[in-house]
């Protein structure tokens, strides 16, 4: 077995291992979470007979290994179990919603990535000039104001004022993708105005750092352009580091992007998470928990593949 | 000036310098040179480091290296001046006119792109060849620079070629876009001996069959002897001497140049052996953890006092893995170090502290062997507190006393590494294994990164301090004209096994084993025409096998 595919092999095991233990602190957090669900779902009116029966038919009573392992052995066939407050089936209700959201991080993501890597690379091009530093400033201060004050300044302005883009971002089946776009097009510049700031400078760093190497001065000594030189010889040697921070911030526009679908009441993840907890609805918010470390852990083994798939001396072995 | 390529006149280059403690200021590193490349004539530019060679020769393609600007004067190539021209005309001279091999191809080839790409991608851009055609130029120069497979190496990686292979590929990218020079940046330097001169040779023989000129830049004189028509000697960016090779080789004017020749004539007798050694290595056998191949293998050699023992051979022989042994950093899976009359512990946890202050070690790079924050009186006090608890003046008084002995005097107790020259960090190093008083002391390529005047004093001074101390040298290294200078004993070392061991006179005399043989007559000798030698004598003797 070649060391590549080992190395790959150990990252993956290493990944499943951690959704493993996460699964395990995800249980254990939603019981020692306060507040009783059979009391929520019966009311303050309820006896303590209803109550125990409410709790029996719920099956709470059972000790917590027990309930773990029922737990984890539906989640490996795909069942994530029934809503406690609703009845319904957890994953049917789960999908869609995962679907939306997952439709707003890749829209975000194919208009973030490229832009915070172009973003970067110009940075470098003009170190130290005002490109640089106008890039520089406009990013970090998108990034240092709360993301909340930024989309509510945004449908100031662009829906109330220039009525651009709908405020209010629901979308559904029936409507045609550029509809839909359209209809998010807001949350989506809200959200790559707070993810450009880091990749971009993890781009202009990881970049300027291989700029120091020997094979760049051999570059500059062919004649090639300064452009040329950061495309084709310093970013190939900067991949690692940029698609660590790229995966990072995906992994924020999925799981992170609570506060966005609230201020524009998107019908995603985020807000089922919202409204589950405040009806302590345990096992939509364990399954909502571990969707979301599936994805953070999910990314960032990707990530973590890409730098091993990215080194040459991997790649091709002597 | 037709026939003049390159024409430089008084070239003056300045550079930002950010010294401890002070504000950044320009200072001049050129101050003014002058000299000339016919077409088809190699040039050789000597100097110690600092002198502005590299400087000088990248200033010929308008480039400088970080902070260096060209403050003054006039570079001619091809009847322009190129510091006087276009950003778009600088960027066809480079890599088209004028192209670089630097030192170190390893750091030089990109490491994500296939040697071919990186080969042919100056010719390809500067419109000089298509595609099919650079690549096809590029397998002739391969194959002419006695690279193997020429067909298939261009589409490894740079990992996958060793060193030397790697030095010919970046030749064969400066050759291939056919330029009318070639700068070579000290290309050999960074190789070992019996890999140097094939590429030395493949280099020479590149020049001639393509009639390029070229800066070859150098601080062996020995080696540009072999190459150039004409030498220019520099010492700390002034012109020293500029003349034919045979003038300079063989008849030097200036003090600089005549020390320069002259490098290297410490002779040093050898001592007979003592009966009682005070280092016995014997059966070591070693290999690291985690592999299953034996990095030494039957180690037997012995180290008398007072006295040095040689241990020579090139990267990856196992030298310094013998070192390593000895200190108790890498535990031997058989065999057994006898010192000063006692069996050393195998690991280093399990050694007296007598041991480890009787046994000391200095290493090549004197720069990352001491903290940058501790002033010299530091660096050296600390043993004497460690060893023997010698504490305020009596202290000072014996790190004055081991400044003296490494001749710089108690006005260096004050000061930091960073304000030490090359050649200085290294004294302060030795001084403080000296503070040890130790019975012996592992020099571990001591004087390979300085500068052979430099490194003349350094050996000089060890073999001083050893009549003085009595201290016993155990000397790694790959150069045999540091074995020849200092040695009482040698033992060569090849692949992990020593293949020929004894006194020096001995083991420097024949008959020789093949691989003594080959290592011994690979040293570049202050002569010229002896490169032609050296390879006529291999090929009658090949063709007489």
């Amino acid at each position: 077995m070649s060391l590549l595919v080992k190395l790959l092999a150990q990252r993956i095991a290493l990944g499943l291992l951690l959704l493993f233990l996460v699964s395990i602190l995800i249980f254990a957090g939603t019981i020692i979470l306060p507040g009783d669900v059979a009391q929520q779902i019966l009311g303050q009116s309820a006896t303590p007979e209803a109550l125990a029966n409410m709790r029996r038919d719920l099956g709470l009573n059972d000790p917590p290994i027990k309930r773990y392992f029922s737990w984890l052995g539906g989640l490996v066939q795909g069942d994530l179990g029934t809503s406690l407050t609703s009845g319904k089936d957890i994953a049917e209700s789960i999908g869609k919603r995962l679907g939306n959201t997952l439709f707003l991080a890749f829209w975000a993501a194919i208009i973030s990535v490229p832009l915070a890597i172009l973003l970067g690379l110009i940075a470098v091009r003009y170190r130290e000039r005002w490109p640089d530093k106008l890039i520089s400033a406009v990013t970090l201060a998108s990034i240092s104001v709360p993301e909340f004050l930024i989309a509510y300044v945004a449908i100031f302005f662009v829906s109330v004022r220039l009525r651009w883009a709908p405020s209010v971002t629901t979308i559904n089946d029936s409507m045609s993708l550029s509809e839909k776009l359209h209809t998010i097009s807001l949350p989506i510049a809200v959200l790559t105005l707070v993810v450009l700031a880091h990749m971009m400078r993890m781009t202009r760093a990881a970049i300027l750092n291989v700029m120091q190497s020997a094979y760049i001065e051999t570059a500059e000594l062919k004649g090639l352009r300064t452009f040329t030189i950061i495309w084709k010889h310093a970013f190939p040697n900067s991949i690692a580091p940029v698609v660590n921070v790229v995966m990072l911030n995906l992994a924020y526009l999925v799981v992170g992007v609570v506060v966005i679908e609230v201020v524009f009441t998107y019908p995603g993840m985020g807000q089922f998470l919202v409204d589950h907890v405040s009806k302590r609805d345990i096992p939509v918010v364990q399954a909502c928990g571990l969707i979301f470390a599936a994805v953070y852990i999910g990314l960032n083994m990707v990530a973590d593949i890409v730098s091993i798939v990215a080194n040459p001396r991997l790649r091709h072995p002597k | 000036m037709s026939d003049k390529l390159l024409k430089v006149q008084n070239l003056k280059i300045g550079a930002t310098v950010y010294p401890p403690g002070e504000k950044p200021h320009d200072i001049e590193i050129v101050h003014g040179v002058s000299f000339e490349v016919e077409k088809g004539k190699v040039l050789g530019l000597i100097g110690e480091s600092g002198a502005g060679k590299s400087t000088i020769g990248l200033a010929s393609m308008a480039y400088g290296r970080g902070g260096v600007k060209i403050t003054g004067g006039e570079v001619w190539v091809n009847g322009r001046d190129i510091l006087k021209t276009t950003n778009s005309d600088v960027r066809a001279l480079r890599g088209g006119e004028v192209t670089y091999v630097s030192q170190s191809a390893a750091a030089s080839f990109n490491p994500a792109k296939k040697i071919m790409d990186q080969v042919t991608e100056a010719a390809i851009l500067q419109g000089k060849f298509s595609k099919k055609e650079a690549e096809r130029r590029a397998v002739e120069l391969f194959q002419k620079l006695g690279l193997p497979d020429p067909e298939n190496i261009g589409n490894r990686y740079p990992h996958q070629v060793s060193g030397g292979q790697l030095q010919r590929c970046m030749t064969a990218l400066a050759l291939c876009p056919e330029p009318d020079l070639v700068v070579f940046d000290e290309p050999t330097t960074a190789l070992d001996v019996t890999t140097q001169i094939d590429v030395l040779m493949a280099i020479k023989e590149a020049i001639r069959d393509t009639g390029v000129a070229a800066l070859y830049i150098t601080h062996d004189l020995a080696v540009v002897a072999q190459v150039s028509d004409d030498i220019l000697v520099l010492k700390m960016g002034d012109m020293v001497e500029y003349g034919s090779v045979d003038q300079i080789i063989n008849n030097p004017q200036e003090e600089y140049t005549k020390a320069l020749v002259s490098v290297r004539s410490i002779e040093h007798a050898e001592k007979t052996p003592t009966p009682e050694p005070v280092l016995k290595v014997q059966n070591i056998t070693a290999r690291y953890k985690g592999t299953n191949f034996d990095v030494l293998k039957n180690i037997n050699v012995e180290l008398h006092p007072g006295q040095t023992l040689a241990v020579v051979g090139e990267s990856g022989s196992g030298k310094s893995t013998l070192a390593r042994v000895i200190t108790g950093l890498l535990p031997q899976s058989n065999g057994s170090v006898h010192f000063a009359g006692r069996d050393l512990s195998k690991d280093l946890g399990g050694r007296s502290k007598e041991d480890l202050r009787e046994l000391q070690m200095i290493y090549q790079m004197a720069d990352v062997a001491m903290n940058p924050r501790q002033t010299v009186g530091t660096i050296i006090g600390r043993p004497l507190e460690f060893y023997f608890g010698l504490r305020g003046a009596e202290k000072r008084k014996r790190i004055v006393e081991l400044l003296d002995e490494i001749e710089m005097g108690e006005g260096f107790i004050d000061r930091y590494p960073a304000e030490l020259s090359g050649g200085q960090k290294q004294r302060v190093c030795i001084a403080r294994a000296l503070a040890a008083k130790p019975k012996m002391i592992i020099c571990d390529e001591v004087t390979s990164a300085l500068d052979p005047l430099v490194a003349d004093g350094i050996l000089k001074l060890l073999l001083d301090l050893q009549k003085v101390e009595d201290v016993a040298y155990l000397f790694i290294t790959h150069d045999l004209a540091t074995v020849k200078a200092i040695a009482d004993s040698i033992a060569v070392m090849y692949q992990g096994e020593v293949v020929r061991y004894g006194g020096k006179t001995d083991v420097l005399s024949p008959p020789f084993d093949d691989y003594t043989d080959l290592l011994l007559s690979s040293v570049p000798e202050m002569k010229l025409g002896w490169l032609e030698d050296v390879i006529a004598n291999r090929k009658m003797e090949s063709a007489g096998n």
